[in-house]
């Protein structure tokens, strides 16, 4: 059963993948295969989003993902302004909202967002027109990374459904865990979440996926396990003895993934904090995918872009 | 597919699968006199690929050379899409692939239907980001004329007198099940 692809987004926005039909997912993985291409060409740089305006609007550190947008922004001839919480008026007390229409004065047709607090590109989705994308909220959502993984996936395997999915480490301050879970899920794939208890959130279960509190048991069978970087960030307490205690029970060392299927891929979203969440050994080793990964986000955001540039129909009748 | 529709509406047939195998046998002779068989030949998707195939085989059996075929997807490149026209769903992209680069090469686009130019328009851009050919042709099966662009073609399959209005069907066994050309009021449309 492969779900059929849907000819277009239902929605001017991507908040996260929880609003998403699998066969929204499908169309999205399906434009970004083709995207793909355009960075194999001697002029990487197609004229579909010629004319528009996006901004860049990032209240949390990030290289990769922004990075990854404004590639993938400019590969489609879009204009692009980057804006970062500390040199803008953020530090000076403005709101959110505030902020986002003021931007509005300068007409941009997409808002990429990344923000610390849960539901921020919701709520500007809600009162802005232009088509918000959620580049990570909080400890909620990161739809792009998800289906990101998803394609390196399906681009390795053929297929989700029936994949075996193991994501390790910080579950519990994790977007990128959440946003996997919701679209594997939907998708087809099982989902193994293995973390200590104190990183592990509750109703596990809702997400659709199993925990488990050690690595071993998870890995049996395991196509794919991804792992995560403890968020040190956002955590008040300290979840576990030591960082070294936490490498000796949760790292995905070589004698750990010999326990997945013997062609298992390992992935990781990045930063990655060797010798703590994975082995350097695995990172660099031949089953590691990890800078595929940032390949195909590109891919991933383009598509995303060129499929919100038809999907305003909505966004025009509210303004 | 639609052959349903079939007999809903007026349909007049110009072409039967007789009559396109002479035509594509007529355009090669065309492309042959005029380039030998060193060409590389881009079919435009969606009924294009399958012309500029036939088209490849049959040059390949007329001058024994292995003639290259490539596929264009123009959606990125097109007119009367993009996010400065609203209303309206983004065409669902198709691959792009050239099996050699395109640099010096004689490229013949292939094409079922010359109508507007804009689709012609748009393939010689995509085209031209792959690199520089020596020289880009165009085939195509029917040129139905009502052009809105300085665009002509160079190999024609067939001319026809079309209304504006009118629709131009044409099928090929690889898509659509059967081969043929109608002229029709109503019915699939075709650019």
């Amino acid at each position: 059963m492969t779900v059929e692809a849907a000819a277009a987004l239902a929605g001017k926005d991507l908040v996260g993948i929880a609003p998403l039909a699998a066969a929204e997912i499908q169309l999205v993985l399906d434009t970004a295969e083709e995207l793909l291409e355009v960075a194999r060409r001697p002029i990487k740089k197609v004229p579909a989003l010629r004319g528009s305006t996006v901004v860049n609007l990032f209240m949390e550190p990030s290289t990769r993902t922004r990075f990854s947008f404004e590639v993938a922004e400019k590969r489609l001839s879009a204009d692009t302004l980057n804006f970062s919480a500390s040199t803008s008026s953020v530090t000076k007390g403005e709101t959110l909202v505030d902020t986002a229409r003021n931007l509005m004065a300068m007409a941009p047709d997409f808002i990429v967002i990344r923000h610390p607090n849960v539901g921020a590109p919701h709520r500007l989705a809600r009162v802005i027109p232009a088509s918000i994308i959620n580049a990570g909220d909080g400890i909620n959502e990161h739809p792009t990374q998800a289906l990101l993984d998803a394609f390196t996936m399906r681009q390795h395997r053929g297929r989700l459904e029936g994949l075996k999915v193991v994501i390790a480490g910080d579950i519990r301050h994790s977007r990128v865990a959440r946003s996997n879970a919701l679209l594997l899920t939907k998708m087809g794939a099982e989902v193994r979440f293995v973390a200590p208890a104190s990183l592990l959130p509750v109703g596990v279960e809702a997400l659709g996926a199993t925990a488990y509190l050690r690595m071993e048991p998870a890995l049996e069978g395991a196509d794919v396990v991804m792992m995560l970087r403890i968020q040190r960030e956002r955590q008040r307490n300290v979840s576990f003895p030591s960082l070294r205690e936490y490498y000796d029970f949760f790292a995905l060392t070589p004698e750990r993934l010999a326990l997945a299927s013997p062609d298992a891929m390992v992935m990781h979203p990045g930063p990655m904090n060797r010798g703590v969440e994975i082995d350097s050994l695995v990172a660099d080793g031949s089953q590691s995918v990890i800078l595929e990964q940032v390949t195909n986000g590109v891919a991933i955001r383009m598509a995303i872009l060129y499929l919100l540039a038809g999907g305003r129909r909505e966004s025009a009748a509210d303004s | 597919m639609d052959s349903g529709g079939a007999a809903t509406q007026q349909r007049l047939q110009v072409l039967d699968g007789e009559g396109m195998r002479r035509t594509l046998a007529r355009m090669v002779a065309q492309i042959v006199e005029r380039d030998g068989g060193d060409v590389l030949l881009v079919g435009i998707h969606t009924r294009g690929v399958p012309l500029a195939n036939r088209l490849a085989g049959l040059l390949a059996e007329a001058t024994e050379v292995e003639v290259q075929v490539g596929r264009l997807d123009i959606s990125l490149y097109r007119d009367d899409v993009g996010p400065w026209r609203p209303a309206h769903q983004q065409p669902v992209l198709k691959e792009t692939h050239l099996p050699t680069g395109v640099d010096k090469r004689i490229v013949y686009l292939v094409d079922d239907v010359l109508f507007t130019g804009r689709t012609v328009r748009a393939a010689l851009d995509t085209l031209v980001d792959y690199g520089r050919p020596r020289a880009v042709r165009l085939a195509v099966l029917v040129d139905r004329g009502h052009r809105e662009l300085p665009i002509a073609a160079d190999v024609v399959g067939k001319k026809i007198t079309t209304q504006r209005d009118e629709d131009v069907q044409v099928h090929l066994a690889e898509v659509d099940g059967d081969d043929g050309v109608w002229i029709g009021t109503e019915g699939r449309g075709d650019g």
